[in-house]
């Protein structure tokens, strides 16, 4: 039989291939990230010598770039302990007020019929899929005009309107897949609307409400282009981010430019590898279904 | 307007017109709670957007914004003009069809793979999942210069290892040469060195994404009909090839149109890496270079109100194919 011995081959064949495939697959998402760390713990002077190398003997390793990153300019550094407080202060205000606004959004969109309900969906979807480089152009001409484009906060607001409407879509989903009985039952004993979000629609979300403000905050941690345009010339409130994209003139050595692409990237990891089933889970749902 | 939500439900009369007040109800609770998201939006998307519209048929420079009346001043297709007479424009465009063509094939490509390999049970599978999704979590900033040291001619790996191991001549420079050529069977073939490297980087960046929602999909594929196929004899290719992929399609393409979308509009990718030179120009960084280098305010917008125009057309196809679905969840 043709068709069983070919069943057979390729059964074989993709028992070998399939490990292969995933080590691959790995090596490739994690090379740059390891390449990453050793080079921040390496001497550049070593680096340029043998740029081949990408082991590290205990001996060899030195924490010179770190020093470097953290250390307030002052005393020579490029102070990016600053930089991290005002990512965290960016992200963490961004994520508060997107949440407050996003819950009530999605459990209005989820649970009542009204007016402009269409027209709401499609404005933010518009949103979602707007390149934000147009958005760029007024707003940085907008705020240079009211003398507020180095401000944190104004920053904070931009992050909020590109976050918001995929938030109302993440909780929404999550929402729908809650019974609307419970509400219902709470509805007869006289409670009114926004007793009824507090007391019991928010205590059931409260994992797809983390997972929600978790992917607020990496988003507003990530974000470069507004931070460029709006804050460049205001050192002292730069974000990590746009600190890091500044380390790349010709005196900072490569490995500065990767011990502060490190301490950019392991908080995000940290927190990914923290919600990552939450988080995953809230966006694909609705996949599942085709 | 929270005034009113505090009032509690009256006792209901008749049923009719306990339905009809209740309605009336929900509809004013659903536009106030929905309105912070809307104002918000409105405030800090919608008005700019407008604006910049009014801007792309102005002539202004970035230097006259303090004086700079709201509505006022000149109106003038000079931007346009400019734009279509300028080779710079229908090159970033023709670059920016190229990146987002090949960057979202590559990414679904890897993607697909990805998932397929991941779909069944092994030890490790959780760990495997998350460690893919790096690329499209990490922060752009950081993986950009990543690539960017990795690709170096002084100091980067994949030189090292092309000049020591792979015998090539000499290193590349991979970020920084527009054209380059590669011995295909004896024969030099001309590629775009800079722009093939930023679709590439692309594709790594964004496949984690079509891993994510295919493998998603994956797990909803019944495994009933792979079993009564695997009993018909059919190997593991044909069962993927007529019975896994064509339930994939739909998510495939729904993906496919998001990340033409996203590739579309990318600043950090291109900006980061080549910073626009070599042959990478984009619409998006061409945008930035009129504002930041050149201060030209009419320009700029006006290269946005293309990229917009184009995204409106997307966006139409995007609600006739997938729209249907959307309402009826």
């Amino acid at each position: 039989m043709r068709g069983s011995r070919r069943y057979h081959f390729e059964v074989a064949a993709l028992r070998v291939l399939r490990p292969l495939g995933i080590a691959f697959f790995v090596l490739v998402a994690l090379f740059p990230f390891y390449y990453m760390v050793i080079l921040s713990m390496r001497e550049i002077s070593q680096v340029i010598e043998s740029p081949g190398q990408i082991f590290i003997g205990l001996g060899e390793i030195t924490s010179d770039a770190y020093e470097r990153v953290l250390k307030p300019t002052s005393e020579g550094g490029e102070g990016f302990v600053r930089f991290l407080i005002n990512s965290a202060l960016v992200g963490l205000g961004t994520v508060l007020v997107t949440l407050v606004a996003s819950i009530l959004g999605a459990y209005a969109v989820s649970r009542l019929e009204f007016f402009g309900k269409r027209t709401v969906h499609f404005l933010f979807l518009s949103v979602y899929l707007f390149p934000p480089i147009l958005l760029a152009i007024p707003l940085f001409v907008a705020f240079s005009k009211l003398g507020l484009r180095g401000e944190l906060w104004v920053l904070v607001f931009v992050y909020v309107a590109q976050t918001l409407p995929v938030c109302v879509y993440m909780l929404r989903n999550y929402f729908e897949s809650v019974p609307v009985s419970l509400e219902e039952a709470a509805e007869v004993d006289g409670a009114t609307r926004l007793q009824i979000i507090r007391k019991v629609t928010l205590p059931l979300a409260v994992p797809a409400i983390a997972a929600t403000g978790l992917y607020v905050f990496m988003i507003a941690w990530n974000e470069f282009l507004f931070a460029l345009l709006f804050l460049v010339e205001e050192r002292q409130n730069w974000t990590v981010s746009l600190g890091v994209s500044q380390l790349t003139n010709i005196e900072t050595p490569a490995t500065t430019l990767m011990a502060g692409s490190v301490i950019l990237t392991v908080p995000i990891i940290v927190l990914f590898l923290f919600a990552e089933r939450l988080m995953t889970e809230g966006l694909t749902r609705g996949a599942e279904k085709g | 307007v929270a005034a009113q939500l505090e009032i509690p439900a009256p006792p209901p009369t008749s049923r009719r017109r306990a339905r009809a007040s209740r309605a009336r109800r929900d509809s004013r609770a659903g536009v106030a709670l929905v309105s912070p998201t809307v104002i918000v939006v409105m405030v800090m998307v919608v008005l700019p957007v407008l604006w910049a519209l009014i801007l792309s048929f102005q002539r202004i420079r970035l230097l006259q914004i303090r004086r700079l009346d709201l509505l006022g001043g000149e109106y003038t297709l000079r931007n346009y003009d400019l734009l279509l007479n300028s080779s710079g424009f229908l090159e970033a465009a023709k670059n920016t069809l190229l990146y987002s063509v090949f960057g979202t094939l590559g990414a679904i490509v890897l993607g697909l793979f990805a998932a397929l390999l991941v779909r069944g049970s092994f030890r490790g599978r959780g760990l495997v999942r998350g460690v893919l999704l790096l690329p499209w979590v990490a922060p752009v900033v950081a993986i950009a210069f990543i690539w960017q040291v990795l690709l170096s001619p002084q100091l980067g790996f994949v030189n090292a290892v092309g000049t020591d191991v792979l015998g090539w001549d000499q290193p590349i420079p991979f970020l920084s040469q527009e054209r380059g050529t590669i011995a295909l069977f004896g024969i030099g073939v001309g590629v775009p060195t800079a722009l093939l490297m930023v679709i590439v980087f692309e594709a790594w960046k964004s496949f984690p994404f079509a891993f994510l929602f295919i493998l998603a999909r994956l797990q909803a594929v019944s495994a009933e009909l792979e079993e009564a196929a695997k009993v018909d004899g059919a190997t593991p290719t044909q069962s993927f090839r007529y019975i896994v992929l064509p339930q994939l399609m739909g998510v495939i393409a729904l993906i496919a149109v998001l990340r033409f979308i996203w590739t579309f509009n990318a600043f950090d990718e291109i900006f980061l890496l080549t910073g626009g030179g070599a042959g990478t120009e984009v619409l998006a960084t061409q945008v930035y270079s009129f504002l930041q280098a050149r201060n030209d305010v009419g320009a700029s917008a006006a290269v946005a109100m293309f990229m917009a125009a184009v995204l409106a057309v997307l966006l139409l196809v995007y609600l006739r194919f997938f729209g249907e679905r959307e309402r009826t969840q």
